[in-house]
């Protein structure tokens, strides 16, 4: 029986140390952290909208982790300061990503605030940028004959839209646009105290 | 000295001192050369006698020829460790053929899916009408189905083969181990009808919804249970070192995929740390042990020589398990995590050298001056493409850690060519390497048509090939272009490509050469192909070369 041990307690151990210093280590360095003063939590559509943002696989193509000035020109391209831990406490499940297939979006609120760019976009992103390689999504819109009242109709650049219809937004798409138009973290944060 | 450096300089000291305890604890075994262990998978009188079932009769008697070495005693294995063998392979042929059936089926769904995906980058308005079609659930209903469908059933397929023939007894329990292939079936197709539904858990490699994740986690627990028990009956003095890479891979995963997913636990920035540490473990603490394991098997086995050094493939063994669990942190490089966790993975990443070049010098020893098998043996070309694609992925990947690499490389196609380059040209190809000589024992039948077996070969590994060079130089230009601040970010969007159409055309070839192999698999189960002895191959050879023929 001793290979058999030092099988299995070998290999509990060596799984162990890793997760010690990848998920144990770093849930007690982090768990205290406060959220900055400038954050606050997502209100109740834009939470929906993260919702959307998982459900149609955003984070495959969109990290969430601008990079620091040394490192890349990401506070050049307009991304946003290098992020810290506290500016994912209300992140469940965290979006950091992994691949930049399109542009960071940490602060697309900022950048982008407009409501009728976003839900356009989503509709057509070629209509606003030759060129993207972005899926269109015309599943989160409707084509109606005419906008009733309440509806949210989409402002397209000529030709985009379906010919004598209008284009409304689905409530997917509204919270989508909510939750992309909160995506700030444009507040200070202040830096380590030295030690 | 902060707390940080403190715990970093601790984790390392007490690996590195780990992995000295458990170097001392072989001292049996490492300081002298060990042939017998390394022979253990040879029946007493076998070594020299080549087998590749995947050949039929003449052929193989061709490979005998060829690996005819001075000096060989040719006489009839012991009939006793043959009987085991038989036995053995007779307890698992069900739970197997369940395991590569379901593995055949998500490899078709899995890459038809992968094809579509990467279309649809290319083509971004191809298929937009409906949810379940966009870009990030085709991709996602891909991966769960390759990682989890394909390789995951398959490597189990080939653990559950092994097992019993490595410990010369029959199987336990194998109508636990078919219950649990079951519960983790049932949960890779609900966790696939799911991702395409829009429910998922929002973490890459983890989508599969927790709930889900309980079938997965009671399937791996009916599969554990029986491997351990079987290992307790062994018949066999001593572990061969493919037992100790596939036993610690099944507790690994089940472990790891148990802590990933209990729900409410992890958030904010330690659930990327969390997320990365399963991420790159389920790549190094599940298909890399499982596909090592599986070529120390049956490349010797082809060849019907031991390999070189058996502590030299105990010493990779301890070594990737110490280094490879901690290398996941190098996922978030530049990222808004603890900077001496990045620190750690990127040594650990370097570290990995060691196993790499414990296996491919191992590796290259056994095979010094017999390569030229490989015309003759399919087995043999797969799982030498397969060895030689971890050589190169692994050494790829340590050196994409590196801060400097990383900087270009991190967020780009390029890490998606090395993927591929893992999970594909080493782990995909190891796997079909290994069907292809389990299966005949498993169904007592021969492959109807041995030409397939070439073109798929061909097709897969040129496929690959196209694929990452393709994607290589795409993502690498994508990389430079994005730290480029004076070009526009469309700029890398643009210059990927003619990349990615190479990309669709790789991906193209190698789903051909999956429809092959589903097809032929699909033919050898419906007893296709010229009338054979059947069962008899069991142990066939053995008679023909007791007659000395």
């Amino acid at each position: 029986m001793e290979n058999e041990v030092k099988l299995a307690a070998g290999a509990m151990v060596t799984l162990g140390l890793a997760t010690a210093a990848l998920v144990v280590l770093p849930y007690i360095q982090v768990r205290d952290v406060q959220a900055p003063e400038g954050l606050k939590p997502y209100s109740s559509a834009a939470l929906r909208g993260r919702a959307v943002y998982i459900a149609n696989g955003c984070v495959y193509c969109h990290t969430q982790q601008p990079r620091d000035r040394g490192f890349a020109p990401d506070f050049e391209r307009g991304w946003g300061r290098a992020s810290v831990p506290g500016d994912y406490v209300y992140d469940r499940p965290h979006l950091l990503g992994s691949m930049r297939t399109g542009p960071d979006l940490l602060n697309i609120g900022v950048r982008q605030p407009s409501k009728d760019w976003h839900l356009g976009h989503l509709y057509q992103p070629r209509a606003y940028v030759p060129g993207s390689i972005m899926p269109a999504y015309p599943y989160l819109f409707e084509a109606k004959a005419a906008a009733e009242p309440g509806d949210e109709a989409l402002k397209l650049p000529p030709g985009y839209g379906p010919p004598g219809q209008v284009v409304v937004a689905r409530p997917e798409a509204l919270d989508l646009v909510a939750y992309l138009q909160a995506l700030n973290r444009s507040y200070p944060v202040l830096p380590p105290a030295p030690r | 000295m902060d707390s940080a450096i403190l715990s970093l300089l601790g984790a390392f000291l007490l690996s590195i001192m780990g992995l000295f305890v458990f170097i001392w604890s072989m001292r049996k075994g490492l300081l002298v050369e060990n042939p017998q262990a390394a022979s253990v998978i040879f029946a007493p009188g076998e070594i020299g006698r080549v087998d590749d079932p995947a050949l039929p009769a003449p052929a193989q008697a061709g490979l005998q020829a060829a690996a005819a070495e001075p000096g060989d005693a040719a006489h009839a294995p012991g009939p006793q460790a043959l009987a085991q063998r038989i036995a053995a392979d007779r307890s698992s042929a069900f739970p197997v053929f369940m395991f590569i059936a379901f593995a055949c089926l998500w490899l078709l769904l899995g890459s038809v899916a992968g094809l579509t995906a990467s279309l649809k980058l290319h083509m971004p308005d191809w298929l937009t009408g409906e949810a379940w079609q966009t870009f990030g659930r085709v991709r996602t209903v891909h991966l769960t189905a390759v990682l989890y469908g394909w390789i995951t059933n398959a490597a189990l397929g080939v653990i559950v083969w092994l097992l019993p023939r490595l410990l010369r007894t029959p199987l336990a329990g194998a109508m636990w181990v078919m219950l649990g292939g079951a519960l983790l079936n049932i949960g890779i197709a609900s966790a696939i009808g799911a991702i395409g539904a829009g429910w998922n858990d929002g973490m890459e490699y983890l989508e599969m919804p927790w709930q889900i994740g309980l079938f997965v986690v009671a399937g791996m627990v009916c599969i554990v249970g029986p491997a351990l028990y079987t290992l307790a009956r062994r018949q066999v003095e001593s572990l061969y070192v493919s037992v100790w890479y596939h036993v610690a891979a099944l507790l690994w995963i089940t472990l790891l995929f148990l802590v990933a997913k209990l729900p409410g636990v992890h958030f904010g920035v330690q659930q990327a740390t969390m997320n990365w540490w399963y991420g790159h473990n389920v790549l190094g603490l599940w298909f890399t042990p499982v596909s090592v394991g599986a070529i120390y098997y049956f490349l010797p086995k082809v060849i019907g020589r031991p390999v070189r050094s058996y502590n030299l493939s105990i010493l990779g063994f301890w070594t990737l398990a110490f280094f490879y669990g901690q290398v996941g942190g190098h996922h978030l490089v530049g990222g808004p995590v603890p900077g001496w966790l990045v620190t750690l993975s990127i040594v650990q990443s370097m570290m990995m050298i060691i196993p790499v070049a414990a296996f491919s010098i191992n590796m290259a020893g056994t095979l010094r001056g017999r390569m030229h098998l490989a015309r003759q043996s399919p087995t043999l070309r797969f799982m030498m493409f397969g060895g030689l694609m971890y050589m190169l992925s692994s050494l790829q990947g340590s050196f994409e850690a590196l801060r400097a690499v990383n900087q270009v490389t991190h967020f780009t196609h390029f890490t998606v060519a090395h993927a591929h380059l893992g999970a594909y040209g080493f782990v995909t190809m190891v796997l079909f390497g290994a069907i292809y000589f389990m299966l005949p024992r498993v169904l007592g039948w021969e492959w109807p048509y041995p030409r397939l077996i070439a073109l798929q070969f061909w097709l897969a590994a040129t496929g690959i090939g196209i694929y990452f060079t393709g994607l290589t130089i795409g993502g690498w230009l994508q990389g430079t272009y994005m730290l480029d601040a004076t070009r526009p970010f469309m700029d890398s969007v643009a210059v990927t490509l003619p990349w990615l159409q190479w990309r669709s055309a790789g991906g193209a070839l190698m789903l051909a050469s999956h429809l092959v192999f589903v097809g032929h698999v699909l033919a050898m189960a419906l007893r296709f192909g010229p009338q054979r002895t059947g069962a008899a191959l069991f142990s066939q050879p053995a008679v023909e070369f007791a007659h000395g023929k």
